[in-house]
C-alpha cells in the first residue's frame, strides 16, 4: 500500500483505489491509555496538531502528547538516528517510506491529511500574477522551496507537468522561509502549500489547476521503537477518528 | 625553542585535572571533525569537489568573502577609531549595536537586512524606485549579508587596540609637525598592524562560514547567491556525499588560513 500511494503521489492526482485504515477502527477504554507519547510531527502540522495534542489529552486524561517538530526529513533522519519517538507524522510519503524500510515502523502508515499546491503572491500583487505561466518571466521574483525538502519537489512535479520553464530566483529551505518573502513583497510570486495560503495575511492565493496540481498525503504511523506503544496507538486512531479529522479539516487540510 | 628550555627550571608538571579537563574541551572540537573525515566518501572527492555545484560555490564564497572582508576594512577601520578615540553621546549604544550581530540568531539578522535593504524596504524601497536596483537575491545581497555578519569582529578588535595604543607615540609625532592622518598611516596603523591582521581573518572566517543572513536575506540560487555553506544546506537533503565534500573543503580551508595566522598574529 505504501508504495501504491507513493506512486500515485509522483503520479499527481488519481486515487489509487481505497485505502483501508484498519489502525483506526479500534479507540481503546480511557482507562487503558495513560503515559506519555512523543509525537514526531513534521513543521507544517504545527498548528493543527497543538490542537490535536490538547484534545487528546482531554480525551484520556493519563496521558501526555509531546511534540517534537521539525521538517520531515530532519524527523526522519532523528528517527534512524534512534530518538525515542512513538509516533510518526510526515509531510509526504518518501520520507514515511525510507523509514518503513529501515524497519522502524510499528504500523502501517495510514493517510490521515491531505493538501495541494497554490501559487502564492503577495496581497497586492505587484507582479500581476495570474497562472503558473507567469513563473517564467524572468523579469518577476519568482521563488520556490529547494530540492528535497517536499514543497519544492512538489513545486517540480507541478511545473514539469504544467510544461512551464520557470525563472527562479531563489530555492528556499523550507516553506515557511519562502512564505515570508512572499509576505514582505520581496518575491513576486511562489509555490506553496494551499494551508500555507489559508493561514498567511499577508499572501493571496491563486489555484493551480486539478490536472497539473499535486494530492500531498500526510501519513501517520506509530514507531517500532515506541517507548509506550499503547498511547501511541491510541493517538493514531485519534488523528484518524471523525473527532480528529475535524481538526485536520478545521486547519485548512483535506480529510482522510 | 630557546625560550622554552630557560622557563624549564620553573615549570611543574600541569595538574592533572587541566589536562583531563582540556582534553575534554579539546574532544568538542575534534569529534565532530573525525565525524566528519570518516563519512567522507574519499574515492568519489575529486568527482564531487569538480561539480558545477562546487566550483559555482567556491567562487561565489571567494568573491563575497573577501569583498566584505575588504569593506569591513574600510568602513570597520574608522569606525573602531572613533568608538576608541571619541567622546559622543551615545557611544555606548552605538558599540552594542555594531556588536550585536555577534549575538543575533543569523537568520534574524538576515530579516532585518530584508526588511531594511529589500525593494520594500526602509532604504531599499526609495532605492528601487528611482533606480529600480535590488539587493537581495543578487551577490550584491550576499556581500551585505556577510559584512553584516562579520564585520564586528573586525570592529571589536581593531578598536580594543586603540584603546591599548600607548597615545604618547602619535603625539610625539604630532609635536614633530605630522598631520593627523600621516600620523595614522605612519604611527597608529603600524602599531595595531598585528589586531588588525588578526581582525580581518577573524572577519573573512566568519564571512566565509556565513549561512542564515545570506540564507534569509540574498536568497540561494546556485550560480548566483548560492555559497559554500547554502550548497551544504542544499546538498544534504540531496546528495549528502556532495555536502561532506564541500564541508570539508570549508574546514581545510578555514584551518589552512587559521593555523597559517593565527601562530603569526595573536600569539607572539
Amino acid at each position: 500500500m505504501v508504495s501504491c500511494c507513493a506512486a500515485a503521489a509522483l503520479l499527481v492526482t488519481v486515487s489509487c483505489g481505497s485505502e483501508t485504515h484498519d489502525s483506526g477502527t479500534e479507540v481503546n477504554s480511557s482507562t487503558e491509555i495513560s503515559g506519555q507519547v512523543v509525537v514526531f510531527t513534521a513543521a507544517s502540522l504545527t498548528d493543527v496538531f497543538g490542537t490535536m495534542a490538547t484534545a487528546f489529552e482531554a480525551e484520556f486524561p493519563g496521558a501526555e502528547v509531546q511534540l517534537n517538530l521539525a521538517g520531515s526529513s530532519t524527523l526522519r533522519e532523528q528517527i534512524l538516528g534512534g530518538a525515542p519517538a512513538g509516533v510518526f507524522a510526515s509531510a509526504d510519503e518518501r520520507n514515511m517510506e525510507v523509514v518503513g524500510s529501515a524497519g522502524e515502523l510499528g504500523s502501517t502508515p495510514a493517510i490521515f491529511a491531505r493538501n495541494s499546491l497554490q501559487i502564492a503572491v503577495p496581497a497586492s500583487n505587484p507582479g500581476g500574477v495570474t497562472s503558473l505561466a507567469d513563473l517564467a518571466d524572468p523579469d518577476l521574483f519568482v521563488g520556490i522551496c529547494a530540492e528535497g525538502v517536499p514543497c519544492g519537489d512538489f513545486a517540480r512535479m507541478v511545473l514539469d507537468a504544467s510544461g512551464v520553464e520557470a525563472s527562479i530566483d531563489t530555492n528556499e529551505g523550507d516553506v515557511r522561509a519562502l512564505l515570508t518573502k512572499i509576505e514582505a513583497d520581496e518575491l513576486d510570486v511562489g509555490i506553496v502549500y494551499a494551508t500555507d495560503v489559508a493561514s498567511s495575511a499577508g499572501v493571496a492565493g491563486i489555484k493551480i489547476p486539478r490536472e497539473v496540481n499535486v494530492e500531498v498525503r500526510y501519513p501517520i504511523a506509530t514507531l517500532a521503537a515506541a517507548p509506550n506503544p499503547g498511547v501511541a496507538e491510541a493517538f493514531v486512531a485519534f488523528v484518524l477518528s471523525p473527532e480528529g479529522q475535524d481538526i485536520i479539516v478545521a486547519g485548512g487540510f483535506g480529510s482522510a | 625553542m630557546t625560550s622554552e628550555s630557560g622557563r624549564r627550571s620553573i615549570r611543574r608538571h600541569p595538574p592533572a585535572v587541566f589536562i583531563v579537563l582540556g582534553v575534554l574541551g579539546a574532544l568538542i572540537f575534534v569529534v565532530p571533525l573525525l565525524g566528519l573525515l570518516k563519512k567522507t566518501p574519499w574515492s568519489d572527492l575529486p568527482e564531487l569537489l569538480t561539480s558545477d555545484i562546487v566550483l559555482d560555490a567556491l567562487r561565489l564564497s571567494i568573491i563575497s568573502s573577501v569583498a566584505a572582508t575588504a569593506i569591513a576594512l574600510v568602513l570597520g577601520v574608522p569606525l573602531a577609531w572613533l568608538l576608541a578615540r571619541v567622546e559622543f553621546p551615545g557611544r555606548r549604544f552605538v558599540r552594542a549595536v555594531v556588536t550585536l550581530p555577534m549575538v543575533l540568531p543569523p537568520v534574524v539578522g538576515g530579516a532585518a537586512l530584508l526588511f531594511a535593504l529589500g525593494r520594500r524596504g526602509l532604504v531599499g524601497g526609495p532605492i528601487y524606485d528611482v533606480t529600480g536596483f535590488v539587493l537581495p537575491f543578487s551577490i550584491w545581497g550576499v556581500i551585505i549579508a556577510n559584512t553584516f555578519v562579520a564585520m564586528p569582529f573586525l570592529v571589536i578588535t581593531v578598536e580594543a587596540a586603540f584603546i591599548n595604543l600607548d597615545q604618547r607615540f602619535e603625539g610625539a609625532a604630532a609635536t614633530l609637525g605630522a598631520s593627523r592622518l600621516t600620523v595614522f598611516r605612519r604611527v597608529t596603523l603600524p602599531m595595531i598592524a598585528p589586531s588588525l591582521a588578526g581582525g580581518l581573518v577573524l572577519t573573512w572566517a566568519r564571512a566565509l562560514g556565513e549561512f542564515g543572513a545570506t540564507a534569509t536575506f540574498a536568497g540561494n540560487l546556485q550560480g548566483r547567491t548560492q555559497t559554500l555553506p547554502l550548497a551544504v544546506f542544499v546538498s544534504l537533503e540531496s546528495d549528502r556525499g556532495a555536502a561532506i565534500a564541500i564541508s570539508l573543503v570549508l574546514v581545510v580551508i578555514s584551518l589552512v588560513v587559521l593555523i597559517g595566522l593565527r601562530d603569526r598574529w595573536w600569539l607572539r
